[in-house]
Parts: structure tokens; sequence; C-alpha cells
């Protein structure tokens, strides 16, 4: 559920660097305020310039460094708005609407063992929740091939695990196949990735009865809760939609794994 | 300068609101935007009982605008009542309601429990192109339009919007039978039925296939269409569709708009109805401008 504090608000960060680190795959680094509130799990909506790809660009928190108010940005050029941000250059300014989001529970994991699972684009909330997370930490990355992003970040806060689907690095397979090929076991999940992943770590979690957090991912337009484009079916009747449907701009993006029916 | 402007009674301190389903009912917005600054807050649309609206994905991307497919999910007449209005209370901006059903009885019976209710007018939704029964069928044929609207008129205690639909072949004929029905005012336009076909997957890429066009892209037939009705009709009409600025609102307020909503730019820009007011105010300090009124219909050929 939400437990935001801090006002939402849309201001106009300055591109600190950006870099190429995956094919289709960037990071970017800007200064603004909203660093200083955000949280592990929470994400920005970035804007294009363009005024014909109007609506904001949701995209996770890699790093927050609020001491120098600075965000790191790692995002896949999915369409014309991630193109036009992949061309941005130190210096150039880009307005942003955050932070948003619930973010994980980190107090959850506090001193367990966690199995922190990232896949694909899924991979960068799992850096800043690393950085957060006073816990035992196994963290689990699923990559497409040998073009690997942020594995050496994330070795720095915890074991790393990879996992590719052609075999080329690590385990063979995804995430799912690491923890039964290592024979790994955890008290609390948390995970974010393609839907086929989060339902397969949904199904484990409820297997082992183990605690399970889900970074869900939707189609979003305000990014604030207003507009109810992007629900997740829920188990029970969300208190603020009053049908089975939460928010996962507001309500999420991050469901306990038994909440939502994925 | 008098910013004001009174709808069937009804004074409201500017001629800006926000438009049904994009503001939710003020609560999502009033991180960004001091409510008490609105002409009006017109909610999201409720119904007699809660919605789940349709599957996703609900929202895509076109350009210069967007297409939904919500499907009025909303949480049903006993909720909105206990927890919208009295958070709408708390402030010194009109409510309108947005009332939609599936069938008469469904929108006989939220005018009904809303009698009673602080709340300065009704908002009904004949023309939600998402919803497979009900609502926009209400809105794209006269004599259903004249049905409805005069049943409703006959149990409402607040003014009455007829909210309408672009997707009819003369809004005129659609904005006259609402009239004679006995409708006090008129809004318009809803969004115009589009589609969207991911070429890649060769999917369509809204779960609904089709969804409601809306933003900047659907101006200029906003514009036109606010032009033809209030000029076929005595009532007032509160016009929208991509109003992105106070140039934009000017615009409607001058093809014959009594007042505007911003709809589809809240999602792009959080404190576009601030903006949109203070527009319309600099357009009347240059042009030296003292009552907004002036504006009302003020184009000429």
């Amino acid at each position: 559920m939400e437990n935001r504090t801090i006002p939402r608000k849309k201001v106009t960060a300055t591109v600190v660097s950006q870099q190429k680190m995956a094919e289709q795959i960037y990071d970017l680094w800007i200064e603004t305020e909203l660093a200083q509130d955000a949280r592990a799990g929470q994400f920005v909506a970035v804007y294009p310039h363009s005024a014909a790809t109007l609506l904001p660009r949701p995209i996770s928190i890699c790093e927050a460094d609020r001491e120098r108010c600075r965000l790191r940005l790692v995002y896949r050029v999915a369409g014309k708005g991630t193109a036009e941000f992949s061309a941005y250059r130190a210096n150039d300014t880009v307005d942003v609407l955050g932070v948003l989001g619930n973010g994980f529970p980190v107090e959850r994991a506090a001193g367990k063992k966690v199995f922190l699972m990232g896949g694909g684009i899924g991979i960068p909330p799992m850096l800043q929740l690393a950085k957060e997370l006073d816990a035992e930490k196994q963290i689990l990355l699923g990559y497409r091939n040998q073009d690997l992003f942020l594995q050496d970040d994330l070795g720095k806060y915890g074991q790393v695990y990879m996992a590719t689907e052609d075999g080329s690095v690590g385990v063979a397979g995804n995430v799912m196949d690491i923890i039964r090929v290592k024979g790994l076991s955890a008290d609390v999940i948390m995970a974010c990735g393609p839907m086929p992943m989060l339902r397969a770590v949904k199904q484990y979690a409820g297997e082992q009865g183990i605690e399970a957090y889900l970074s869900l991912e939707e189609r979003m337009a305000c990014g604030v809760g207003a507009c109810l484009g992007c629900v997740c079916e829920t188990k029970d009747v969300d208190s603020h939609s009053h049908v089975h449907n939460a928010r996962i701009c507001t309500d999420g993006p991050v469901f306990e794994a038994g909440e939502v029916n994925i | 300068m008098n910013t004001e402007v009174t709808i069937a009674g009804v004074t409201f301190k500017n001629p800006v609101m926000t438009a049904s389903g994009t503001f939710g009912s003020g609560m999502e917005y009033s991180d960004f935007v001091d409510l008490n600054r609105l002409g009006a807050v017109v909610t999201k649309g409720v119904a007699n009982v809660p919605w789940p609206g349709n599957p996703t994905p609900r929202v895509a991307e076109v350009y210069g605008g967007m297409l939904n497919a919500i499907g009025l999910q909303n949480p049903g007449i006993d909720v909105f009542v206990e927890r919208d209005i009295p958070f709408l209370r708390q402030y010194d901006t009109k409510i309108i309601v947005n009332v939609c059903g599936k069938t008469v009885e469904d929108y006989l019976e939220v005018v009904e429990r809303l009698g009673d209710e602080p709340v300065d007018m009704l908002e009904i939704n004949v023309s939600c192109p998402n919803v497979k029964e009900g609502a926009i069928a209400f809105g794209q044929k006269a004599d259903c339009l004249y049905d409805i609207t005069s049943q409703i008129k006959a149990r409402a205690k607040q003014p009455v919007i007829m909210k309408l639909s672009p997707n009819v072949t003369d809004i005129a004929e659609m904005a006259r039978a609402a009239e004679a029905a006995g409708a006090d005012a008129l809004s318009m336009i809803n969004t115009i039925t589009g589609m969207k076909i991911d070429i890649h997957r060769r999917k369509f890429v809204l779960a609904n296939q089709t969804g409601g066009l809306s933003g900047p892209a659907v101006k200029p037939v906003a514009v036109r269409m606010v032009y033809q009705a209030s000029h076929a009709v005595k009532i007032p009409v509160i016009g929208m569709g991509g109003i992105a600025d106070g140039e934009d609102a000017v615009e409607f307020l001058l093809a014959g708009a009594s007042a505007v909503a911003v709809g589809a730019m809240n999602f792009v820009n959080p404190y576009a109805t601030i903006e949109v007011i203070e527009g319309i105010e600099a357009y009347m300090k240059r042009y030296g401008i003292e009552n907004v009124t002036e504006l009302i219909g003020a184009v000429s050929a």
C-alpha cells in the first residue's frame, strides 16, 4: 500500500552523464532534488521533449545519490520516447515527475536471507535495493545473452549469480534455473522482471511458503493514481478502488505476491 | 478583472474545470494543484455499484494524444458519497459529479442518491465509447438521448449537464435533443473512438481493441463541435478536448463555450489546470477584457 509522505512534483532535471551499457540499454544520471526522497523500488516518470510523445515514461530508480541529488536511471530503448532520451548528453535538461510508487519494503527483509531477483530491464531497481538492504543478499540476474549490465555494480553488495537464455554466461536459462542448479534458498524474495518470470517467482514462493515482493509494470498515463490505466487484479477488494484492482503506479509497483493475481 | 461565469444558476470563480476521468476526485492531484483555485472539479464517473473496468492494457499513446479504454472503473456511489464528496467539500470549489450507468435505472439510482448531497451539478455520461452496454448508446441516437435526459431531469435535484459524444454525424441535432428534454447545459467532447495496432506483434495495443482518443490531437474537432452545438442551442456548453494552456481555453470560449475543462493534459502536466487559469487571465489582461464572459462566442467570420 501507498505510504508516501513527501508530495510528488514535476521538476526540471539536468543530465549529468549518459552512456550505453549494453544493446539498447542506457545508463543515465540526472541531477534533481527528487533524489532526496527516493527509495528502492520507486520510479520516476520522464517526459520526452517532443510534443508528439506526450506521456511521461515510467522508469525505475537504479540508484539514488541523496547527498549529491542525483538519480541513476538505467532503461531500455523501447520506442520513440526512450530513443529520444538515449540521445541526451551532459547539461541537457529533462522534465521528471516523482518520486512515484511505494518501493520495496526493505524492513521485511532486514537481517534475513534474501533473493534479489532481476530479469532483463527488471535488474536496475535491484541496485538501489541491494544498497538499502541490511541482509544476507543473494543477487540473481537473468539476461538474454552475454550482453550483461550492472553485474559489477551489484557484486559490491552481495553474491551475484547469473543466468543467460542462450547459456553463454552462468546458468543456462532464467533466474529460477539459478535457484535449482545452485541449490539456493532464501527467507524473502524481492523481484522485478518480465511477467512470466514474476509468475514463476510467485509460484515458487507459494510452494516454499516464503514471502515475496514483486515489482510490476504496466502501460501508464498519469503516474499518480488518477487515470486508472495501470491496474493489476488483486486477490481482495482493493481499499481505494473497491473492486479487485489496484493501481500499479500508486498502490504499487511493488506488491506482496499473494496480493496480486498475475 | 472578472473571471466568474454562471451556468444554470451556479456561479464558478473561473471557467476552468477538470474533465471527468482525468482528475480522479481531486485527491490524486492535490499534491500539485490547490483545488481552491479551480472553477470546479468534475469527478470520475460514478455508477450505482462498483465497476471493475476493462482488462489492461487500458492506455496507449498516439501522435499528439492518447487512447484509453478504462471502462469506467469506479468504486460505486456508496463509497463515493462517504469518501469523495466529503474530501471535495473541504475546498472552495464547485463539485460536479459525473454519473454513468448501463441502464436508465442505473443512472436514475445515482441521480437520486445524489439529490441530498452537497454537490453543485450533475454531469451525465452518455458518451463513453469503452463500455459495451448502455453509456454511449444513449448518446448516439437523438431519441434515446431525449428520453434519458427527460427521465433524469424529472428526478434530479441539481442542474444537469449532458456530456455528448463526438462519435455522431450531427452534433447539433444531439444538442437540440438534450435541450428539448430539459438539459440545463451540455459538455463536449467525450473521446473519439480510435484504434492502435502494434505492427511488430500484429496485435491490438489495447485489450479492448478500441479506445477513446484525447489530447491535443482532438482539439480542432472539439472546437468545431462546440461551435456547432453552442450555435444550435440556448443552454450553455462546457468545452473540452486537448486543452493544454490558456490560449487553447480562449479558443473554446470564442467558439461558444461558457466554461472549459482540462482533460488528458492533466496527465502530461499535473499543473495544467492552474496554467490554463493563469493563461486566460493573461489573455484578458493583454486585450483589456474586463469580464471573461465577453469572450464567450465572440468569434466572428
